[in-house]
């Protein structure tokens, strides 16, 4: 590591202050605010608020419908990452594979990235939509009738694939940038070695590939639980009966639309917790699991 | 145990960049030959059509008298020890050793006793349990030749296997190499661009130069008479001097003067090879064909001896002494009539004798 010395012992805080500022102002102060409000109960004009302690939490995790978005966040989460992983990692093999319009179709499977996440969810609630949807259309053909609207099972569905979609594209690139740094000379050996293609992928290409791997799992865990409020709300919105309203989303419902501030800041910070945990494990492992 | 033949063999890419054109060769059961050549001259490529991991475009290769052309590598019964080893990371010592066995699914027993007898000969019996991360570059080294040996298969294949290891431990490996392969004897090819690393090691020697084979040889008999002026020039360090000279009426001139007669030779330019070693100061020569004297430029001091680079008449030689020499001297320089090379100076191949 190189190491530099300042002669002014103030000049490198003064250097460091613009960051620590945005810091500061846009992370630490809300975080804040966030964990006193969870304290506080407040009615919903804000003219009187009084401190409760831990009430706020209580209520939450006695609450059947918090209990429920607990649980569809984590269906919805791990169905997101494994569908947006396999989707990226059968595409990236693909392209690996290609010799000479790798390029190409490397920028139209990255384009998705490009699409607003509200727009992404229109698209596919577009696509999907009961009446008008030619996706609908098709599935009607199938003899299976599609309805986000009042089917619980389709609105995730929907949700899953819309927010699963745009992330495949980043999954996408970090795959095609692993396989491309695992050396050939691996795979040449292995096929001298005897092992058909299916075997040395499952025993060479994947193995190499497991940091690469278990970045992206947190990275679209993460993604799944606090990134996908857009397309959650452009397309379900929640429904039907909540069986889509994944825990930002209540945030959201119980603090901006059901003003229960108290409640809502609460979640808050539970949320905050679950991503602070995922972040210590992703630089735990991904420093110590590194295959090699 | 196999013969290799390859028989006319062609490469060309999808681009259409030829990069082996026509070479046939064959190396006997048990041999160990060398291709050598400068970078481009398409010896990996055709190591690498050997091994099966190129296709060939036209002519064949056969392994024990099989034409391999259309097999797998893995059904070709050959072992191949590459540059950077390709070991397998995520894996110990040990299953990089038993790989290759387990997927043609040895029996369990047969697999221990073959690693530990592979380890056993290698001295890498105390790492079986170690990841490939934890070793220094000659420990890889030795297990990528364990990972070729526990196999047992007709044939070896080393594609440049000591370029990334410091030069001490380059020579000790050659040295290991070698006596490996002739206890096993297994027939090998070695592909390297260092020539002192090919006539060391070599049974054969084949010199390739831009996808075609120049010369092949035992080393000694290539380095005695190299067939053009490229292996006069890329075996041997340092290089042979060559020289421009004429022939006139049979007789060979040197910056006219006669340095040889010579029968049967057409009037015109000639070039005339001399090895830096063969050019002896004064004129203690028997029989001195050519003697001249050298204006030094500079001297690389070896220690053992030293190089001294000078000019004759316009033309630059080098010459390997024993004497001090200082710099600005002028040398008297004689070799015998034997140690003289007569190449054609437009094909560039060996005239006469």
């Amino acid at each position: 590591m190189k190491r530099t010395i300042f002669g002014n012992r103030l000049l490198p805080w003064f250097l460091l202050a613009p960051q620590l500022a945005v810091t500061a102002v846009f992370f630490l102060w809300p975080a804040g605010q966030a964990v006193w409000q969870s304290f506080l109960r407040q009615d919903a004009f804000g003219f009187s608020t009084t401190f409760v302690g831990f009430a706020n939490y209580g209520a939450l995790f006695a609450d059947p419908f918090y209990r429920n978005a607990l649980q569809v966040t984590a269906v919805f989460a791990v169905t997101v990452a494994a569908l947006a992983l396999g989707v990226a990692l059968i595409l990236a093999v693909a392209v690996d594979r290609m010799i000479r319009a790798a390029p190409a179709y490397t920028t139209l499977i990255v384009w998705p990235y490009a699409v607003a996440p509200a727009i992404a969810g229109i698209l596919w609630w577009f696509m999907f939509n009961p009446t008008i949807g030619i996706l609908a259309y098709g599935l009607k053909q199938w003899g299976y009738r599609w309805d986000h609207l009042l089917d619980a099972g389709d609105a995730m569905m929907l949700v899953v694939i819309a927010a699963a979609w745009k992330q495949v594209s980043y999954n996408f690139l970090f795959f095609v940038a692993g396989l491309q740094s695992i050396p050939a000379s691996m795979r040449e050996a292995a096929a001298i070695d005897g092992a058909g293609p299916v075997k040395r992928f499952f025993t060479i290409t994947l193995p190499l590939l497991t940091p690469t791997t278990f970045f992206l799992l947190v990275v679209n865990v993460v993604y799944a639980m606090f990134d996908t409020f857009p397309v959650i709300d452009a397309t379900t919105e929640g429904g039907p009966v909540q069986a889509t309203t994944v825990l930002v989303y209540k945030v959201y419902m119980d603090g901006f639309v059901g003003l229960n501030l108290g409640s809502s800041a609460a979640q808050s910070v539970v949320l905050m917790g679950i991503v602070i945990f995922l972040t210590v494990m992703q630089f735990r492992y991904v420093e110590r699991r590194v295959n090699y | 145990m196999a013969a290799i033949e390859i028989d006319s063999v062609v490469k060309t890419y999808a681009g259409g960049v030829t990069a082996v054109r026509g070479v046939s060769v064959t190396i006997p059961d048990g041999a160990f030959a060398v291709l050598v050549g400068p970078s481009g001259c398409g010896k990996s490529t055709i190591l690498r059509m050997v091994a099966g991991l190129e296709a060939i475009t036209a002519g064949e290769v056969r392994i024990g008298g099989r034409r391999v052309n259309e097999l797998d590598p893995a059904d070709r019964d050959i072992a191949m020890v590459f540059q950077n080893y390709a070991l397998y990371p995520h894996m110990s010592v040990r299953d990089n050793l038993s790989y290759g066995l387990r997927n043609r699914r040895v029996a369990r027993d047969e697999i221990a006793r073959r690693v530990a007898a592979a380890a056993d000969t290698l001295q890498i019996g105390a790492l079986l349990d170690r990841k490939p991360r934890a070793l220094s570059g000659g420990q890889r080294q030795r297990v990528a030749m364990g990972r070729a040996i526990v196999r047992e298969p007709a044939a070896f294949l080393f594609d440049e296997p000591l370029s990334n290891l410091d030069a001490k431990l380059r020579v000790q490996m050659r040295a290991e190499i070698r006596q490996l392969q002739r206890r096993l004897g297994t027939t090998s090819i070695y592909v390297t661009h260092d020539q002192q690393e090919a006539m060391t090691m070599a049974d054969t020697l084949i010199v390739l130069n831009g996808g075609r084979i120049e010369q092949v040889g035992a080393p000694l008999g290539v380095y005695r008479h190299p067939a053009t002026t490229f292996v006069a020039a890329f075996i041997g360090s340092p290089p042979m001097n060559l020289l421009s000279a004429r022939v006139e009426g049979g007789r060979v001139l040197l910056e006219g003067a006669e340095i040889l007669a010579v029968a049967g030779l057409a009037d015109g330019p000639v070039t005339v090879g001399i090895r830096p070693e063969d050019l002896a100061p004064g004129a203690s020569a028997p029989d001195p064909a050519v003697a001249f004297e050298l204006a030094v430029d500079y001297v690389e001091e070896l220690g053992n001896g030293r190089l001294v680079h000078g000019r004759h008449a316009g033309q630059e030689m080098t010459v390997a002494v024993a004497a001090d020499v200082a710099l600005g001297d002028r040398l008297a320089l004689a070799a015998g009539r034997d140690r003289l090379h007569l190449f054609d100076s437009a094909s560039g191949r060996r005239l006469a004798a």
